[in-house]
């Protein structure tokens, strides 16, 4: 097998999975109850917690467990129009976030907050400028992503960071967090998740600086200090622990391997098939490639691939599945052929240079299939 | 507690049947205990031309009777109670339906309407509804009579053994007892029509067995998945569905590379027909099904059923085409395909769409295209590349 839809979700490390089983088997206590073992439950979620915050350097009492992505963009977003709507109703976001930002805005779009989105240029780049112009005293949060997850642009998170001034600042991190060192991080809130950095599904945490204001979405038991109620999900925080710890002690040796690779990839791709676009930008995250093959349809390319047990997507995992196009190549200005042709690489340290070898051989077969095919279309 | 419990079946159109009434009961009793299998308990009996369902009163009525509302040839089902026939105990039994009723219903005003299918018995109807009428205002006080708009009509139906008490009448599909009217292949496909189509075939006593075609990797595996939960929902009013899968996309690679844009899509309606007679015959079917309609689509044209049907010797079933969409996607949501149909993963009908199909296409034309494709060849090839698989109702 040759996965590289490593964007969609990751193969959890073997550490991770022997973990997880452990703990679920042997050390199923609930981290509050007041017997030994809940506390010793109790220790496993401490360690991932501080693990975590080292990753980020931060302080270990400004990290929350959550369920993932979706709910940290959801919360935040959410959390603090609700804390802050009496000082203002305008928030700030990029057209080219995931859908669980997106969706989240339009929900305080209609009952009644300002929801300006940044547009992006060819290369999905918000237009710096642009956000900068929009920040004003009505405005209560500024939510841009720090990696796009379709395309792999990095976002200027810093420099936004610098001139946002008094405004709250969220980061969806989901795509950065484990691949980029995201210590210093001048922000309020940062979301990340744990199966994107070969953790466990289901679980994420929440980077909350301290004193911001917040309201929580899910209220109950008063776990994590009344941000996110619920038993913990002891395990999974500590199989996202683990992954978060290899993340962090890897990083430089893997973004030097990964972008190896994918440097391979697309020069292989470029000299063996006509008619492409590459829609990754050369300095974006170094795990993702976007291209689109003229003339080729996405999907089909995707299921020619899975026979040879290649895993690719087109556009994000979480719209394909949905009639319509990439909202994301769509605020690129890619035309509605290029968006049909996008294929999404997405890599990890796992993959091979054999892995890309045949990649690149297979790709090639299919596309000329399709094309000798598909030019009645 | 411990008493039986009591569903009063009846048979509409299966009563108009003269000589093959017992047949066609016969067949639908089974298809009620069929139906019934999963419930412990549970006796199906024909008297007197009513069909009752007998069943321990801890399993859920509404389950039963939506188990027994999906038998075709069912018209329409009463939970009713049981009484001896000598008016005390009808008076009884009714007070104590009518007693449920009010705690249930909220019910206040009633009629009595009686009926004697035993003529033996001393008491005319009319007069049987007013003895009966007055015990039950005297047993239950919170009641009153309105023979105009009653809030539940109390149904007293006098037979020689026993009397049966009722208020509901809840309505079935209909329709005549599955296997009394041969075997159909329909064509499935993942959208809105097809289903809908094998259903009123089904509905009619026809049994179904069912061909998908798909175009892999052109389509989605994701397709066939909803097409074979569509056919689980279809199944759950016909019994299991034996369906073949089959990739059409050697064909249509051919008929690309050999035969004019245009008329891709007749050329391939007319494979699928091809491959469906083919297939028919193997399950011992005796005519197609499709969910074509008239006017829909390019492929759906009177010239180009015509075209369609002409490379076929079977009859070709399509019971939709003189209906409305609007009146076909209502059917849908009643039987419950429609949610299911309206996903959107593509099926083999929209891979090669021609930019513009011929909507008239002429036959002469079409055998001159055909002439360039090896059709047995091609058709003997998919037949024998077909995937089995069975379809339990969900």
């Amino acid at each position: 097998m040759i996965y590289l839809d490593n964007s969609a979700t990751t193969k959890p490390l073997d550490r991770v999975v022997d973990q997880t089983g452990y703990i679920m088997s042997s050390v199923f206590g609930n981290p509050s109850s007041l017997h030994k073992l809940g506390i010793e439950a109790e220790g496993y979620v401490s360690e991932a917690r501080q693990i975590v915050a080292d990753s980020l350097g931060v302080s270990k009492e400004e990290i929350y467990f959550n369920s993932g992505g979706t709910e940290g963009a959801n919360f935040v977003i959410s959390g603090v129009a609700k804390a802050l709507k009496r000082r203002g109703n305008k928030i700030i976001t990029s057209e080219v976030e995931h859908p669980a930002v997106l969706r989240a805005m339009e929900g305080l779009e209609r009952e009644g907050f300002n929801i300006v989105k940044i547009p992006v240029d060819s290369k999905g780049m918000i237009n710096l400028e642009r956000l900068k112009e929009e920040i004003d005293a009505s405005t209560i949060l500024i939510s841009i992503m720090a990696v796009n997850n379709e395309v792999g642009t990095n976002m200027p998170i810093e420099e936004i960071c610098r001139v946002k001034g008094d405004v709250y600042f969220h980061s969806d991190c989901v795509q950065a967090f484990g691949k980029l060192d995201l210590k210093g991080f001048k922000g309020e809130f940062l979301t990340a998740s744990g199966h994107k950095i070969h953790g466990p599904k289901g679980i994420g945490f929440q980077y909350v600086k301290s004193n911001s204001k917040v309201a929580p979405l899910i209220t109950g038991g008063g776990q994590e200090k009344g941000l996110r109620s619920g038993t913990e999900n002891v395990a999974a925080i500590s199989g996202l622990g683990i992954a978060a710890a290899h993340g962090e002690k890897n990083l430089l040796n893997n973004k030097g391997y990964i972008s190896g690779l994918k440097e391979m990839l697309l020069a292989g791709i470029e000299s063996e098939i006509k008619d492409i676009k590459v829609n990754s930008p050369k300095d974006g995250i170094h795990n993702i490639l976007n291209i689109s093959f003229l003339g080729v349809r996405g999907e089909v390319l995707l299921h020619t691939l899975e026979q040879d047990e290649i895993y690719v997507s087109t556009g994000s995992a979480c719209s394909s599945n949905k009639k319509g196009q990439s909202h994301v190549l769509k605020a690129m200005g890619l035309s509605d052929k290029e968006i049909e042709g996008a294929v999404r690489f997405s890599l990890s340290e796992f993959n091979t240079k054999k892995d890309i070898e045949i990649t690149v051989e297979k790709v090639k077969e299919a596309v000329t299939g399709f094309r000798r095919l598909g030019s009645f279309r | 507690m411990n008493e039986e419990k009591i569903l009063i079946v009846r048979c509409g159109e299966v009563a108009l049947k003269g000589m093959n009434k017992p047949y066609f009961e016969r067949v639908l009793v089974e298809r009620i205990k069929r139906n019934l299998k999963e419930f412990h308990g549970v006796t199906v009996k024909r008297t007197e031309g009513l069909i009752f369902v007998r069943y321990p009163h801890d399993i859920a009525q509404n389950k039963l009777i939506h188990q027994v509302g999906k038998v075709f040839g069912v018209s329409s089902i009463s939970p009713a109670v049981e009484s001896e026939s000598n008016m005390e105990s009808i008076a009884a039994e009714a007070i104590k339906f009518m007693d449920e009723n009010i705690a249930a219903h909220g019910t206040k005003t009633f009629k009595v309407e009686a009926k004697r299918a035993d003529k033996a018995f001393p008491i005319k109807s009319p007069d049987i509804a007013r003895q009966i009428g007055a015990e039950v205002l005297k047993g239950c006080k919170v009641l009153s009579v309105d023979v105009h708009k009653p809030d539940c009509h109390l149904f007293v139906d006098v037979r020689r053994d026993k009397t049966y008490i009722y208020r509901d009448k809840i309505q079935g599909f209909g329709g005549l007892p599955l296997g009394t009217n041969g075997k159909g292949m329909v064509l499935l496909s993942g959208g809105i029509d097809s289903p809908v189509a094998a259903w009123m075939m089904a509905k009619r006593g026809m049994l179904i067995e069912a061909i998908h075609f798909h175009s892999y990797p052109y389509t989605s595996p994701r397709a066939q998945k909803k097409v074979e939960e569509l056919a689980g929902i279809v199944a759950s009013y016909c019994g299991r569905i034996n369906m073949s899968v089959i990739n059409l996309l050697p064909i249509q690679e051919e008929i690309v590379k050999n035969c004019p844009e245009d008329e891709t899509t007749i050329l391939v309606r007319r494979f699928m027909m091809r491959i469906g007679e083919r297939m028919a015959e193997k399950a011992g079917a005796m005519m197609l099904i499709t969910g074509e309609n008239l006017g829909q689509v390019a492929s759906q044209t009177a010239e180009a059923l015509v075209v369609t049907d002409s490379c076929v010797k079977m009859p070709v079933m399509r019971p939709l085409i003189a209906m409305d969409k609007v009146d076909i996607m209502d059917k849908a949501k009643e039987i419950g395909t429609y949610e299911k149909s309206i996903e959107p993963y593509e099926d083999c009908c929209t891979v090669f769409l021609p930019k513009h199909p011929v909507t008239k296409p002429k036959l002469e034309n079409i055998l001159a295209s055909e002439a360039k494709l090896d059709v047995d060849k091609l058709v003997e090839e998919a037949v024998n590349s077909a995937e089995n698989i069975s379809i339990y109702p969900n």
